[in-house]
């Protein structure tokens, strides 16, 4: 136990001690102490948590499901906790504060997701699954070979979804209090590390437990303080939001030329009207679908149902996340207006382009702004409560993939099942070792990157791969060895490959003309008249770039006189404070000069790292599969992979068994029992 | 912990273990693609529905604002409505069947 000590003092020192590895942050330098105290406190806390549960953490029941003794509430606000990341938290409640209505309708998907898991998933995994997803896939079928594939699946999901919190978590933390990236990441890595070595699934529950506690407190806290002033009336708050003029601003930001005959009324009640950020339906729908069959093929949700003692706990844990998830994204439509109302959408922006920083300069307004002792206690609360939420997902997600390699691979499929107890939870702390040294190097690796699209291909691998085999081994009698095999890489396959090919990765051509509009501006155009719409040449042009997609009408447009460009406007600028000097106008001039820099610098970056590539890593000019999200196609064919190589290969096991897997699900007979302490 | 060998065979064709599969076959299906239906509906409104999302109901607020709302009631009383009938219904079914399992097929 002296190590898991040493390692809370080592990771203090990492977050407190190196004062040079702290740049501007969104705290103000003398609040600084605060945002370290809350984040100490809550340190303290989970290193607690870890400390007690280490002690009733030996055997791999333990380690690997809490010894199955989680109550189903419990469990349920450890799924909100596994689930709430920092993208949900701090996304949905900035594409709200960006995009209104969109943004709020982004988030539905997320809880409609666990209806699939409490009908279809949740009880019939507690009843015949033992630790992982592998174990519900080997039950009738080949063990070894359903494990494998099983484990790869699990290990991909889990990395995908790891780099995109552990690069998101760096980025959080440089942007809120200015800790160096690196220095971040190893921080959330040893914590996690510390968290999931020493107190394997009850350490991990706890520390989910207690995020989705302070989560949904500090949400529920912002809420009131936003609504109050209103009466708590829905009509009247949101008359308030759409009569602001900040609002009002954004959204004639985002429409554009649209925006010229538009009353200041018109553009705000369009705040709450759909299309602003969501622009394809299809690809809408694919992400739908991903969210909706995703999160039940989730290996990190699917091992939430084994810590529980019975089917029923499972289905009540499921009920109580929905509730608690569904309560949060309610909230986040208050977070993300008011954040849009209160410190406006230019200003998160700028910040945050993607709009993460909302809810913390939410918080911080609504203590006293930017230069109150209470604003930054406020936001040091929320930061801390961020902190938490990357540091626990993480643990969820290092255990399901740490438990893929120890229990699936080693023990399964290299050892036979012939693992002494004692060899099987080396094995499982060896592989979380491993697997959390992997994240911290990704996470490093990955600095600067895009990462955000993994996430979305996460859900769409675990749909397209997971879901089908998990589904149909439990539902369907022919399925067998070689439905899941099949299944599962071609499901996989297809949605890994399509992302590859998708607007989602960078390409080089794009960035080009973009980056040289910023410098060079643009030239004049001359009017345009009104385009009638398109149709396009049938529904798989829609999909991939083989022949025409329909077009929008576009209305007629006026002539535009040329836009200068930001070398243009940095000389003019320049020009302009030379020739001031009243001290107020200057300062302002200033302050525009550094925007426009900024811009300049990041195009010039870019024109630097791009030239003279024409091509994305795939050898692409542009985007051949035209969706963000696969699952359109990769979904079905997971499905249809499953049925074909289930009919085509011949398993005398997977049919005899049918009647033992149906009824053992249905009925909990023999199913994991819970160890007594 | 040597488990019992069980004749699976025999439970799953006992009656009892049939009513049950059957019962929550059709209620668990019906659920599903009413939910599933029901969700897809959000985002087919919103892109080509938008005339009808930007109807005012309730001051400044929308057919559209209300709708998502919707979602939530309806996914919250599609949890409620299987959780009630699973834990008076299924739950004592599967009782039943627990209960004389080991006589099955003896």
């Amino acid at each position: 136990m002296t190590k898991t000590i040493n390692k809370l003092g080592f990771t203090a020192a990492a977050l407190f001690a190196s004062g040079s590895a702290f740049a501007a942050g969104a705290v103000a330098d003398e609040f600084k102490w605060m945002t370290f105290a809350v984040f100490g406190v809550i340190i303290a806390i989970t290193m607690a948590i870890t400390f007690w549960a280490a002690r009733s953490t030996h055997t791999t029941s333990e380690f690997y499901a809490a010894g199955r003794s989680v109550s189903g509430i419990q469990n349920g606000w450890a799924i909100a906790g596994d689930y709430l990341s920092a993208a949900s938290f701090l996304g949905i409640a900035g594409l709200i504060s960006l995009y209104g209505y969109d943004g709020f309708m982004y988030s539905v998907g997320w809880l409609v997701a666990y209806i699939t898991v409490l009908l279809v998933i949740a009880e019939p995994c507690r009843n015949i699954g033992k630790y992982t997803m592998g174990d519900i896939l080997a039950f009738r079928n080949d063990p070894k070979k359903t494990k494998t594939v099983a484990a790869l699946s699990t290990i991909t999901v889990s990395t995908f979804y790891l780099t995109a919190q552990m690069v998101g978590g760096g980025v959080l933390i440089k942007t809120l209090i200015g800790i160096d990236y690196k220095i971040s990441i190893i921080g959330v890595g040893i914590l996690m590390l510390a968290y999931v070595v020493f107190g394997g699934m009850k350490a991990t529950t706890w520390v989910q437990i207690t995020k989705a506690v302070l989560l949904v407190t500090a949400s529920i806290l912002l809420v009131m303080l936003v609504w109050a002033p209103y009466g708590f009336s829905l009509p009247d708050y949101l008359q308030a939001v759409v009569g602001d003029a900040k609002v009002q601003a954004q959204v004639a930001k985002l429409l554009g030329d649209k925006a010229s005959n538009m009353s200041a009324t018109d553009l705000g009640q369009r705040f709450l009207e759909p299309g602003l950020f969501l622009k394809s339906p299809i690809d809408q729908i694919s992400l739908g679908m991903a969210l909706v069959l995703g999160t039940a093929g989730m290996p990190h949700i699917l091992m939430r149902f084994f810590t529980v003692p019975t089917a029923q706990a499972a289905r009540l844990s499921v009920i109580w996340a929905m509730a608690i998830i569904g309560g949060f994204y309610v909230l986040t439509l208050f977070l993300g207006t008011g954040a849009a109302m209160l410190v406006g959408s230019a200003k998160i922006a700028s910040i945050d382009a993607g709009g993460n920083m909302a809810g913390p300069l939410l918080a911080q307004f609504l203590g006293g702004g930017e230069n109150s002792v209470l604003g930054n206690f406020f936001l040091a609360f929320v930061a801390a409560v961020a902190f938490a939420t990357i540091v626990a997902v993480v643990a969820g997600l290092v255990l399901a993939a740490a438990s893929a390699m120890a229990h699936d691979i080693y023990v399964g499929v290299i050892k036979g099942d012939h693992a002494t107890p004692q060899e099987q939870v080396t094995a499982a702390r060896v592989s979380s070792v491993i697997v959390g040294v992997l994240a911290i190097v990704v996470g490093i690796l990955a600095e600067g990157q895009n990462v955000a699209h993994l996430v979305a291909l996460a859900f769409a691998v675990a749909a397209s791969g997971n879901l089908p085999t998990v589904f149909l081994t439990l539902y369907w009698k022919k399925c067998n060895t070689g439905g899941i095999v099949a299944g599962m890489l071609i499901g996989s396959i297809t949605a890994i490959a399509l992302v590859m090919i998708s607007p989602n990765m960078t390409y080089p051509l794009a960035v080009l003309k973009a980056a040289h509009k910023v410098i060079d501006g643009e030239p004049a155009t001359e009017a345009k008249p009104a385009v009638e719409a398109k149709a396009g040449e049938g529904f798989t042009c829609e999909l991939f770039a083989v022949c025409k997609k329909a077009e929008a009408a576009k209305p007629a447009e006026a002539a535009k006189p040329a836009k200068p460009g930001t070398k243009e406007k940095l000389v003019t600028l320049k020009a302009k404070l030379d020739a001031t000097t009243d001290e107020a106008e200057k300062k302002a001039i200033q302050a525009d000069f550094d925007k426009v820099k900024k811009a300049n610098d990041k195009a010039e970056d870019n024109l630097k790292k791009f030239e003279g590539q024409t091509t994305s890593m795939m050898g692409l000019e542009k985007p051949f599969f035209l969706l963000k999200n696969p699952g359109l196609i990769s979904i079905p064919l997971g499905f249809l992979a499953v049925i074909i190589g289930s009919l085509l290969y011949r398993d005398q096991r997977a049919e005899d068994m049918w009647d033992e897997l149906y009824v053992r699900q249905n009925t909990g007979i023999h199913a994991e029992a819970a160890t007594a302490h | 912990m040597s488990k019992p060998s069980m004749n699976w065979a025999a439970i799953d064709a006992d009656p009892r273990f049939q009513a049950l599969h059957k019962k929550k076959t059709t209620f668990l299906w019906g659920l599903m693609i009413f939910s599933t239906v029901y969700y897809f509906l959000l985002p087919i409104g919103a892109a080509y529905y938008q005339d009808l999302f930007k109807i005012k109901v309730w001051g400044v607020v929308n057919v559209g604002i209300l709708f998502a709302l919707s979602e939530f009631i309806v996914a919250w009383t599609i949890a409620f409505v299987y959780s009630k009938k699973a834990n008076a219904e299924f739950d004592a079914m599967a009782q039943e069947i627990i209960n004389d399992a080991h006589k099955m097929g003896a």
